[in-house]
């Protein structure tokens, strides 16, 4: 009987959730490409998607560590932070050349992970809490280190922002490189399990003797490198360290990526093609209302449509 | 002199919650002045009662009259605001107001412009307060104070909003032994003041020095109500647990099949004087390979911190472990675990099962490093663990990439039982291993219990199902308020000496033919 039912009625609710929940950020991709084919000019040209594409790769990448920590049942507010830091700490460092910078930059964040997965893992102190501490505390001493912005003259940082290999450029290919890479580590390595059961059940983890807290804080700790990877890029692109700027709302466009590609806030799932996927829906629905001639706000009141629909879909899985 | 009068009288209390009967018809009277003890083992029916009391839950069927008024309650602040107050085991006042400030919230006195009377408050909260034993700045925030004291605040709040009926909910789980005489005295005084005390707890001593009435409860039923006095303790416990003493003897029904060869004399696991505060007060214990040891004990005795202690997720301020002759280091899970040490967590849903992984997921869940080469998982290692243990244990799922969570509890168990065999432990330890699981899956597991130890591992049982413990163990070690009270060994491991054991009687004595008042 219940069979029966569900066969004339197609337009089953928990079913059309399930299905949004798996494939709807595709769908929205589908839609928003279809609708700008038909409706904006020049949109099929090759340098608007290379342009499209070199725009979400830092929040691709941002997104990517943020789908980790998330997994573990957590949050990192400190994203933004780190990419103003890396952008003041390649600018004070780019003298000695752009391999030194850059090893300096990944040490000051990895700082900054290792003091967000300490004060989760060992302290105990609550991840939207103690990232919140970084986020603030990381910004402050972007500032400190670079209080303004500094237009930047180096060679190898601008071809990192600009360059490409056969047309691609070297920001989509490190972005697709680490969503590959990150896609594996979750699912083929241990790391990547243990930070799912995690994620699902903590004290079940616990109990089962899995390493909690240093699973804990390698993935705060690859977070932060991950953000700092974007914040290089973003400045590489911009050829200016911007610390005031850079990185703004970042955490909020990364969380809304994840989100919206299906990997519940509740932890234990991470869904690593959905958070490009997330990532690439809300560039396009920015770029349509942008293009379109519609203010700012327009653009953020359509982000927080496509969040509550995201959530939406979500729970109806979640309560199942 | 008249006889006190009734506060409150409950007739016919039934309340259901999906798939179980969690009350069923149960009376209970309380008169002005008595201390009424209220007990029963897990499920018994003893917090859903006083949540029925308190207007948590509403009844499905039965009546509460309370001081000769039909009531009903919305919510517990309307049970408060009549005069029933409830003390939990938790305290539930709020930590960062002042102790001032909470013992009097919602009454605050005011001065003549409405305002808050700052003064006056704090000064008759430090007076009602040493009337508790409790002195402390009452404009310190709450949480600032040990837990007894907190507890004492709670009381002294419940109190003075009037209360005719006053619920303590196991209130000595923290407190001190000094902080226990003090709360006893209130309770006396509480009593002289004609006010009904409802107390639960599994501490026997406790009950037989406060309470003068009891009731008990067992599946939701009320199986003995009446004089505490009247009931010695041994009876009180084959009452609680439900077994009587003649039906004792019986041939079992457990799948359990006789004792166990110990393989080799020297001890595969031996715990010494683990110490918790508040939980255990140096608890000893020894298994040789292929025994299974029995640990018995009431509700709250100590029985599960035992085995976390042990296991090593429950840090212990003294005492050790040590597994083949080996001391083990660190005291932490992973330790214990890479010692050989396994534990099957009482609470199975919470601290067992990863519910939104799948069968496989679960199965190599700790023994994944093992499965893996420079962090890389074999799947295919994986896959042949996997398939091994189901097929082993039996376990029933459409897939192993079905997710555990919807598995039946039996299936769940084994689920949680192939995680540590593919450990390949020297001892296991096993909380409540067939609690909540269907009677045929229970058969499962009791008959691989028995095998495992055939097979050499030392097995610690601990279930509240005195039948398996009995026939499933070689020898029981009996706790009681977190002590070692005892060890049942050969022909002595029957469920009359554990009875006894836990009741406090001497194992000297000899064996009376007691008669039972069910």
């Amino acid at each position: 009987m219940a069979e029966a039912t569900l066969r004339t009625a197609p337009l089953d609710k928990t079913r059309v959730l399930q299905w949004l929940q798996t494939y709807g950020v595709y769908a929205g991709v589908a839609v928003l490409l279809v609708v700008n084919i038909v409706i904006t000019p020049h949109f099929l040209s090759a340098e608007n998607f290379r342009t499209q594409a070199v725009q979400v790769a830092p929040v691709i990448i941002v997104a990517l560590g943020m789908a980790l920590v998330i997994g573990t049942e957590g949050v990192d507010l400190s994203v933004g932070a780190v990419m103003a830091l890396a952008a003041s700490v390649t600018a004070l460092y780019l003298g000695y050349g752009l391999l030194p910078a850059l090893l300096v930059v990944a040490l000051f964040a990895a700082a900054v992970g290792l003091a967000n997965g300490a004060l989760v893992a060992l302290v105990g102190v609550q991840p939207i809490v103690a990232t919140l501490a970084l986020m603030v505390g990381g910004r402050g001493i972007a500032l400190v280190l670079l209080p303004q912005l500094e237009d930047l003259r180096n060679p190898a940082l601008a071809s990192l922002g600009s360059g490409d290999i056969l047309g691609i450029p070297y920001l989509i290919l490190i972005a697709t490189v680490l969503a590959l890479l990150v896609a594996f580590v979750v699912r083929r390595t241990t790391f990547g399990r243990q930070l799912l059961a995690i994620g699902d059940s903590r004290p079940a983890a616990q109990l089962a003797g899995l390493p909690v807290r240093r699973v804990l804080i390698i993935v705060y700790t690859v977070c932060a490198l991950l953000a700092s990877v974007a914040g290089v890029l973003a400045t590489a692109r911009l050829q200016a360290s911007d610390p005031t700027s850079l990185g703004n709302l970042m955490e909020l466009s990364a969380i809304t990526a994840v989100v919206v590609g299906g990997t519940p806030l509740t932890g234990g799932r991470v869904n690593i093609a959905g958070t490009v996927a997330g990532a690439v829906l809300i560039q396009l629905l920015t770029a349509t209302l942008i293009k379109h001639d519609l203010p700012p706000s327009w653009t953020q009141i359509a982000q927080a449509i496509v969040i509550v629909a995201a959530v939406y879909a979500a729970r109806g899985r979640g309560k199942r | 002199m008249a006889p006190p009068a009734e506060v409150l009288a409950v007739r016919g209390l039934s309340k259901s919650f999906p798939g179980v009967r969690a009350l069923d018809d149960v009376d209970l009277t309380l008169h002005a002045g008595e201390v009424h003890a209220l007990i029963g083992e897990n499920g018994a029916g003893k917090s859903t009662l006083i949540k029925l009391l308190t207007g948590v839950y509403r009844p499905d069927a039965g009546e509460i009259t309370f001081q000769g008024h039909a009531v009903s309650f919305g919510t517990p602040l309307e049970a408060q605001k009549a005069g029933i107050s409830t003390i939990y085991q938790e305290v539930n006042l709020i930590p960062l107001l002042s102790v001032a400030r909470n013992l009097f919230l919602g009454r605050e006195p005011r001065n003549r412009f409405g305002v808050l009377d700052l003064a006056r408050m704090n000064r008759e909260a430090e007076d009602t307060l040493r009337g508790y034993g409790v002195q402390v700045d009452v404009r310190r925030p709450l949480r600032t104070l040990g837990v007894g004291a907190q507890q004492m605040v709670g009381l002294a709040r419940a109190v003075a909003t009037d209360a005719r009926v006053v619920i303590m909910d196991e209130p000595t789980s923290s407190l001190e032994p000094r902080e226990v005489e003090t709360l006893f005295s209130v309770i006396r005084r509480l009593r002289d003041a004609g006010i009904a005390v409802v107390y639960v707890s599994h501490r026997l001593d406790e009950l037989y020095a406060v309470c003068s009435t009891v009731t008990v409860l067992r599946d939701g039923r009320r199986v003995h109500h009446g004089s505490l006095a009247d009931l010695d303790r041994l009876a009180l416990v084959s009452t609680m647990l439900g077994r009587d003493l003649g039906e004792v003897r019986e041939e079992g029904l457990t799948k359990f099949t006789g004792d166990h060869q110990s393989a080799g004399s020297e001890p595969v696991l031996d715990a010494a004087d683990l110490t918790v505060p508040h939980k255990l007060h140096g608890v000893s214990l020894s298994i040789r390979p292929g025994e299974v040891v029995g640990l018995g004990g009431l509700l709250g005795s100590g029985r599960t911190e035992t085995a976390k202690a042990i296991s090593g997720a429950l840090p212990v301020r003294s005492g050790r472990v040590t597994v083949a002759g080996v001391p083990l280091r660190g005291g932490s899970a992973p330790a214990a675990i890479r010692a050989g040490i396994s534990l099957l967590p009482e609470d199975r849903k919470s601290e067992g099962i990863v519910p939104g992984l799948s069968v496989r997921e679960n199965i190599a869940l700790a023994v994944l490093p093992r499965l893996s080469r420079f962090g890389l998982v074999s799947e295919a290692r994986v896959d042949s663990v996997v398939d091994t243990f189901m097929k082993r244990l039996r376990i029933k799922a459409s897939s192993p990439h079905q997710k555990v969570g919807e598995l039946s509890g039996g299936n769940q168990q084994k689920v949680l039982l192939a995680r540590w065999l593919a450990m390949n432990p020297k001892v296991l330890l096993l909380d409540e291993p067939t609690r909540g699981i269907d009677v045929g899956a229970k058969a499962e597991v009791q008959k691989l219990v028995d095998e495992l130890a055939a097979d050499g591992l030392g097995v610690l049982l601990i279930s509240s199902d005195l039948e398996e413990l009995i026939e499933g163990s070689d020898r029981v070690v009996v706790l009681k308020d977190g002590a070692v009270v005892g060890e049942l060994t050969g022909d002595d491991v029957t469920e009359e000496r554990l009875m006894r054991t836990i009741a406090g009687d001497t194992l000297a004595e000899p064996v009376k033919e007691v008669t039972s008042d069910g």
